[in-house]
């Protein structure tokens, strides 16, 4: 009596002359259409508590979570040394098909394993047969004859199903390099299950929710769309149950929805992992759920059951488990992605469109995990950033960044406009609406490679065999544009085409041999799928075109009278150092590309996007292509993604930034990533400094439509990784009160004399 | 103002440790010292440096407003020494006034004179750089004399204008502790001096003054410990100085 509840956050237990229906698992939330309908978007946005305070409440780990991470740090140590731990070379999995492992039963807050044991790969042939055998036999095991037996004679796999429909002409640019990394071999990952729905509904309801799908199917002609569409939805229907299956034997009955925080964690762990023993796809990311599980913790809070260092401890355990995910990978893969990574991408915080933000104390406690058990790849901790978010928040996460460089950041006020205020990012940059939209992946094709078909007439600079259509040649001794122009343009008509054709039988393909079943039982019955192309060599072809535009390009040729280098007189504005003119270049490549994109036709009418991503494969990109009018020499790595090439940007990193946010969104969808790097020094002079000057360098990126960025503040053990590997961190940069000079180009005494200097009095 | 043009060497858009904030440093060239731990010894001669509009240079300075603003950054002009070329350091300043962004100058003050009461209306922060205490060290590490930088940090204080001290700390050259004592004093006495970094030398520009030609003759000069560098810190801290 006389207190006065927020209206908004009365529920209908906790009034004593209200008839309370309410289940268990639901005492304590806002009812509403999420009672109706699966509708994970409604429950958030009713009951959950948006936190506009620091991090201070953070706690560290508990004793239990130290010993388990400590085990888990020996098994990866033994890991680093031979590779692979272990891997099941017979028993092809599924959702069901090993029974339950664990590491420390009794610590392990949220159980579970992709096989029986910690860290041991699982067998999944279903992508490509030849790939799964490789990648045993690059780390020395050996597939069972009888398996493979199987896969050969009676089950025809998605890589076998791309081969069968692809045209002569695809595979040549297949080969050649011209379009590349496709996922022809292997699972093509890129869909998120919403994996929420496990822990707010139970299967059971979830179940019934697919067969209302199918049954509003029955009145329609059965076209080929539908019967697929209801072929699916039994797939589906069939998934759901085996997952039910898996949490029996982990002792969970998950038919009913989750009952409290650790239950919810646990439901919705076992989600993800039915996804991925289903699939080894090239990035298995997990969506948006910390603000979701945030609900559950601050019920269980409220209601006294758990206290701080417990909701860290279910967080940090969940998180570990994340860690573990492994896939097996063959060296070829490794070289295009390398690292292990699976790309387990979590999206935190953003803001909602009522205007309230989507940080809980749950987007602090998720960034905390980098803090008690230290920095690390996986899961990928990715900002949704909104120049609307509360301060703390951001300085949290800008400290984090500095002291870990494990997070990246996404434009959140961008990308609202488009997916609204519950979509998770697939991979790196893909942005998608969680349970309602999808992606069919489409790796990218490499537009620098094409700059130097047009100029040699569809012929390979490389081998000398034509792949490309056999156009006109550039016949003169010096580049002119106003001539290679239409060139060019007639040969990106003809990637696009290819690009599309070749994405297009691998979709095709994969839904039929390796179909998702799980993660898509985890999605609305009609959702959006977008095509998601993608281009290489971005900085390459504006700085090429820069300088045969402004500089004097001559074409050196060899005795076949192939184009194979190019000497460049005089000097030429190059793209990243906030020039419109060479900008501008930038931006009509990707505007006219993603046009010549959506004048093509699309499997299942996906909706095309394209992104400006190429994560570590900028330098496979590189070995394939030849020298390029922009003075690059064969065989040297383009710049990653969107970046401004080597050593080009010399106006710093806000000019950089500036270039970059120039790249239309509208026409790249799917993404455009950024990598900028510096050294802590150059970002203030201590930590306060640093902090804010990062929160403001992010608020300015995105404040101009920049959409995402890596940010990597380095460490001394990652400048000497960058001594071995320069080609890594074209960006990184060293500020000595008053001037800047680029890392790698320090001779090795001086880089050793930064090291030094930089972390004198650490370590 | 009319448009003039100055030497340039170079432009940072992401400058963090010139001044508060985010700011965008031009790097004029020209310097009438020869500072002997010069990092930079390609900004000593004027003429090395490119002829830029200071227009144009005010164009792309106005690119950047958004970051400035969200992160109480602006533009810093350093060098090379700003003050040699006056007229076009104020039409850069008279340029960023107009849009309403803080400016900073990095200046040894050996040319404070040449600042009149125009152009020190425009400047909000001077980097004031003073390299030695003791006259004799003055000379030998700089080739000019101490007293016209010290008559300007005299003016500045008489005029209170905002001044961040800045020292470099060589061993062997400037880490007496006379030279570095007399400073943090006289730094003290001032009262408008809201902050003081200290700068261990290092040796980044080493290979700049092979490429030019030019005898370094730190060779051997080591950067000074942690330690060092901390003791110095102290001795300013010891005079009720905000250190960095």
């Amino acid at each position: 009596m006389g207190v006065h509840q927020d209206i908004n956050k009365v529920t209908d237990s906790s009034l004593p002359f209200l008839d309370d229906d309410t289940p268990a698992a639901y005492k304590g939330f806002v009812k509403g259409d999420w009672n109706k309908e699966v509708d994970v978007r409604n429950f958030i946005q009713l009951n959950y508590t948006p936190y506009e305070g620091g991090k201070d409440f953070l706690a560290g780990p508990t004793k239990a979570t130290t010993k388990l991470w400590d085990q888990v740090l020996e098994l990866m140590k033994e890991e680093n040394k031979k590779g692979v731990l272990d891997a099941d070379t017979e028993v092809v999995s599924s959702i069901t098909s090993h029974g339950p492992g664990y590491l420390n039963k009794d610590l392990e807050k949220v159980v579970g394993f992709q096989t029986d044991a910690p860290l041991k790969r699982s067998l999944q042939p279903y992508g490509g047969l030849k790939m799964a055998i490789a990648a045993l036999e690059s780390n020395g095991y050996e597939i069972s004859k009888e398996t493979a037996e199987i896969f050969k004679k009676h089950r025809k796999t998605h890589n076998d199903g791309v081969f069968d429909v692809y045209t002569p002409e695809i595979r040549a640019a297949r080969s050649a390099g011209i379009v590349t990394g496709l996922p022809d071999a292997y699972g093509r990952g890129r869909i998120i299950g919403d994996y929420r729905r496990v822990a707010l509904y139970g299967i059971t309801r979830l179940l019934e929710d697919k067969k209302a799908q199918k049954a509003s199917l029955d009145g329609n002609v059965l076209t080929e769309d539908v019967m697929r569409l209801r072929e699916e939805l039994s797939e589906q229907t069939r998934a759901l149950q085996e997952l039910l299956e898996m949490g029996k034997a982990y002792g969970f009955d998950i038919s009913r929805p989750a009952e409290n925080a650790q239950e919810a964690f646990q439901w919705l762990y076992l989600g993800y992992l039915a996804a991925i023993k289903e699939q080894n796809g090239a990035a298995m990311s997990l969506g948006r759920t910390s603000t979701f599980l945030d609900i559950y913790i601050q019920r269980d809070l409220d209601a006294g059951l758990i206290n701080e260092e417990q909701a860290q401890e279910l967080m940090d355990h969940f998180v570990m488990k994340l860690r573990m995910v492994r896939f097996m990978r063959t060296p070829e893969y490794n070289e295009l992605f390398s690292g292990d990574p699976v790309w387990v991408t979590e999206a935190i915080g953003g803001m909602g469109i009522d205007g309230r933000t989507l940080v809980t104390k749950s987007s602090f406690r998720v960034l905390q995990t980098l803090v008690n058990l230290g920095p690390a790849p996986e899961p990928n901790l990715t900002v949704l950033w909104s120049e609307f978010m509360p301060k703390g928040f951001k300085d949290f996460c800008s400290e984090i960044s500095i002291e870990t460089s494990s997070v990246q950041y996404e434009n959140d006020d961008l990308m609202r406009r488009y997916w609204g205020d519950d979509y998770g990012i697939a991979c790196c940059v893909s942005a998608m609406a969680i349970g309602k939209q999808m992606q069919f992946f489409g790796a990218r094709a490499n537009l620098a490679k094409a700059l130097l078909y047009a100029i040699n007439g569809g012929v390979d600079e490389k081998t000398g065999k034509q792949i490309g259509p056999r156009l006109r040649a550039y016949t003169g001794d010096v580049l002119v544009w106003d001539e290679l122009e239409p060139l060019y343009d007639q040969m990106m008509d003809w990637i696009a085409k290819v690009y599309v054709d070749a994405l297009n039988c691998i979709h095709y393909s994969h839904d039929k041999y390796n179909y998702e079943r799980i993660e898509m039982a985890l999605h609305d019955r009609d959702i959006l799928r977008t095509m998601a192309c993608g281009i290489a060599g971005l900085s390459v072809v504006a700085d090429s075109i820069s300088a045969i535009k402004n500089a004097k390009v001559k074409v050196i040729r060899n005795e076949a009278g192939l184009a194979v280098d190019y000497e460049i007189e005089g000097d030429f504005p190059t793209f990243g150092n906030n020039d419109d003119s060479v900008d501008s270049i930038a931006e009509n490549l990707v505007k006219k590309f993603m046009g010549k994109i959506r004048n093509q036709t699309f499997y299942r009418d996906a909706m095309p996007t394209q992104s400006i991503l190429t994560i570590t494969s900028n330098v496979v990109y590189g070995k394939k292509t030849g020298s390029t009018p922009d003075g690059r020499k064969a065989g040297e790595p383009f710049a990653p993604g969107a970046n401004p090439m080597h050593g080009r940007d010399k106006k710093g990193a806000v000019a950089s930034m500036k270039s970059l946010c120039k790249l239309p969104y509208e026409d790249s969808q799917d993404g455009i990533s950024y990598t900028f790097s510096i050294v802590p020094n150059a970002l203030g002079n201590d930590e306060a400094e640093r902090i804010e000057n990062m929160s403001n360098l992010l608020d300015g990126y995105m404040h101009d439509m920049g959409h995402h960025i890596n940010v990597n503040v380095f460490n001394r053990e990652t400048l000497e990784d960058a001594m071995e590997h320069p080609e890594l961190y074209p960006q990184l940069t060293v500020r000595v009160s008053g001037y800047a000079v680029n890392f790698i180009k320090l001779t090795r005494e001086q880089q050793l004399d930064v090291i030094n200097r930089t972390f004198h009095g650490q370590r | 103002m009319e448009d003039i043009e100055g030497y340039v060497h170079s432009v940072e858009t992401g400058g963090s440790v010139d001044g508060p904030g985010l700011r965008y440093i031009v790097f004029v060239s020209g310097c009438p010292l020869r500072c002997l731990y010069c990092h930079n010894p390609d900004t000593m001669k004027m003429k090395r440096g490119e002829k830029t509009s200071a227009y144009k240079l005010l164009k792309d300075v106005a690119s950047y407003r958004t970051y400035f603003q969200t992160g109480g950054g602006g533009l810093t002009v350093s060098g090379g020494e700003p003050l040699a070329q006056p007229q076009f350091l104020k039409t850069l300043l008279w340029g960023a006034k107009q849009m309403g962004v803080h400016t900073a100058v990095d200046t040894s003050g050996y040319l404070g004179k040449k600042v009149d009461e125009e152009l020190m209306d425009l400047i909000d922060l001077f980097l004031l750089d003073i390299k030695s205490w003791v006259p004799a060290t003055y000379k030998h590490v700089t080739g000019v004399e101490v007293e016209p930088t010290l008559e300007f940090a005299k003016r500045l204080a008489a005029e209170k204008k905002e001044v961040w001290v800045r020292f470099v700390l060589v061993p062997g050259l400037t880490d007496a502790q006379e030279n570095i004592e007399g400073i943090a004093k006289f730094v003290s006495e001032l009262g408008n001096v809201t902050r003081v970094d200290v700068l261990p030398f290092h040796k980044m520009g080493e290979n700049k003054w092979d490429e030019l030609g030019m005898k370094y003759q730190l060779n051997d000069t080591e950067a000074p410990s942690h330690e060092q560098t901390e003791a110095a810190r102290d001795t300013f801290r010891k005079y009720g100085l905000n250190v960095h």
